[in-house]
């Protein structure tokens, strides 16, 4: 056993604190840690941002490359997502081949890009059905305090709206040297993030500290966006855990995530360039 | 204007379902699930001793679900073995299971759910689901019900029950949502919900809603397809 695992104790105390609507930092429930944002991490990334939400700390970078389009979509860019639960984050983070949520995290913030559309994918194309730009984005968390997808989706966010596409030689090649002002074609109007529930006894909170994460027994994830300005609109979903969630938690859910993004994108609003 | 099927169906009508027990006799349990061309198979192995000793867990047997696609179930052939999908949906299937089953009553065992796709035209997570959750029964391994699993979609602004792979594909208007979900029978818990898609919150609770009555006529094929086997 870790000493970083939470004791059978502390999840006893936490259900009756979760019940009364208390947590050891004295949050609300539905209440999401302040956060700070660093912009340009690496400059010889594309784009890249680092997140400071509580004790967490997720760094994304964006990095771009030309390769060939997929069979069934030849007039669009592609998009990748990939990153690691890095052993430095966590003593509970070991090296070797990803477990489980180190393949989950970045196959998460990748659905919450490509099925808001954030990305104008057509804009990527350089020859139809030859050559398109890439779009890889990268998570590494650098300490890991809880709530590490909330917390990637929104450095993943503002290290896109950051990006900048590289320049092309005369021969085609990327010249990654000589930066490009040309932005990277976003969709106007449209900004996911994700939102993480987590369940413990018949109480629903989000963003948690690692302590209270280990003592969740159910969890769901929500990646949710402003769609074209117009409305709330839901873009994908992952329920993790045992635990099952009944249909009063799930509307909850519903009448929550609205007003937990429109927070999130007001604090957000700031960082973006 | 309403979503035209293309296949013709109704919009809360799915594809013909057939479920088959006992079709594997190697396995403890075993079950085949069909949603009109998908075909699922499911073969449960156990509880049987976990190794290595160190996995073991003195409490309970733990539930290992392994989900593939077969390499010729798709168009393009699938390289055989696990990719980063396979891996996240057998983890999820795993989660969407366990929840009905109690395993306290076997410490120190694991039993093995393989469930893998003979044909695919969409919705294949929550035909393996359905298939798994027969094989576990057939196995005899206490239940406190059947799992029971659909994927509801939205085409543009329609909901459907059972998607295939011509409306996932769908692109128009506010486009294609595929959203799978897992129920125990008879009771309001949900243990798989995935989405890929555009869906407004308020819609949520009705394709919930669409989801619990076509997972009460897959509860019946079900059960109907254990009794024929263990009346044999």
């Amino acid at each position: 056993m870790s000493a970083m695992d939470t004791s059978s104790l502390t999840q006893e105390m936490l259900v009756k604190m979760f019940a009364a609507g208390k947590r050891f930092d004295g949050r609300k429930l539905m209440e999401q840690r302040d956060f700070t944002i660093e912009h340009n991490v690496s400059n010889k990334a594309e784009g890249s941002a680092r997140i400071r939400i509580g004790k967490t700390d997720v760094v994304v970078g964006v990095k771009m490359e030309v390769g060939e389009p997929y069979p069934d979509s030849l007039d669009k860019g592609n998009i990748m997502v990939s990153g690691d639960l890095l052993p430095m984050a966590s003593p509970r983070f070991e090296s070797g081949p990803p477990k489980f949520n180190a393949i989950e995290l970045p196959r998460l913030i990748d659905r919450m890009v490509r099925e808001s559309h954030m990305i104008d994918l057509k804009k990527l194309v350089i020859k139809e059905g030859e050559k398109v730009w890439t779009v890889i984005i990268d998570v590494y968390p650098i300490n890991d305090d809880g709530a590490l997808i909330d917390a990637a989706s929104i450095a993943t966010i503002v290290a896109l709206h950051g990006a900048h596409m590289p320049n092309l030689d005369e021969n085609g090649r990327v010249s990654y040297e000589s930066k490009g002002t040309k932005k990277l074609p976003l969709t106007d109007g449209i900004l996911p993030l994700t939102f993480t529930f987590f369940k413990l006894g018949d109480t629903l909170l989000i963003d948690p500290t690692r302590e209270e994460e280990e003592a969740c027994e159910g969890k769901i994830m929500w990646g949710i966006s402003n769609y074209k300005n117009k409305e709330h609109m839901i873009h994908s979903c992952q329920k993790g855990l045992e635990v099952p969630l009944n249909r009063e938690d799930i509307e909850q859910m519903m009448s929550h995530l609205p007003k937990l993004y429109d927070d999130t994108l007001k604090k957000l609003q700031k960082f973006l360039k | 204007m309403t979503f035209k099927r293309p296949d013709g169906r109704k919009l809360d009508e799915m594809r013909p379902i057939t479920a088959k027990v006992g079709i594997i006799p190697n396995a403890d349990g075993s079950a085949m699930f069909t949603f009109g061309k998908t075909v699922a198979i499911a073969a449960v192995y156990g509880p049987r001793l976990l190794h290595p000793q160190h996995m073991q867990n003195p409490q309970r047997a733990i539930l290992r679900v392994n989900y593939d696609l077969l390499s010729f179930s798709v168009s393009e052939r699938k390289k055989p073995g696990p990719s980063r999908r396979s891996q996240e949906i057998s983890k999820v299937t795993e989660w969407s299971l366990s929840p009905a089953l109690d395993l306290k009553e076997f410490p120190n065992t694991v039993v093995d759910v393989q469930i893998y796709i003979l044909q695919a035209d969409a919705s294949t997570r929550v035909a393996g689901i359905n298939a798994a959750s027969m094989a576990l029964a057939h196995a005899g391994l206490p239940m406190k019900n059947l799992v029971c699993a659909v994927a509801i979609g939205k085409m543009d602004k329609d909901l459907v029950v059972d998607v295939d792979k011509d409306e996932e594909d769908f692109e128009d208007g506010e486009g294609a949502t595929d959203f799978p979900i897992a129920k125990i029978a008879g009771s309001d818990k949900y243990t798989l919900l995935q989405l890929d898609g555009k869906i407004q919150p308020n819609i949520v609770p009705k394709a919930l809603k669409l989801a619990d009555e076509a997972c009460e006529t897959i509860y019946e094929i079900q059960k109907k397809a254990l009794k024929e086997a263990t009346e044999l």
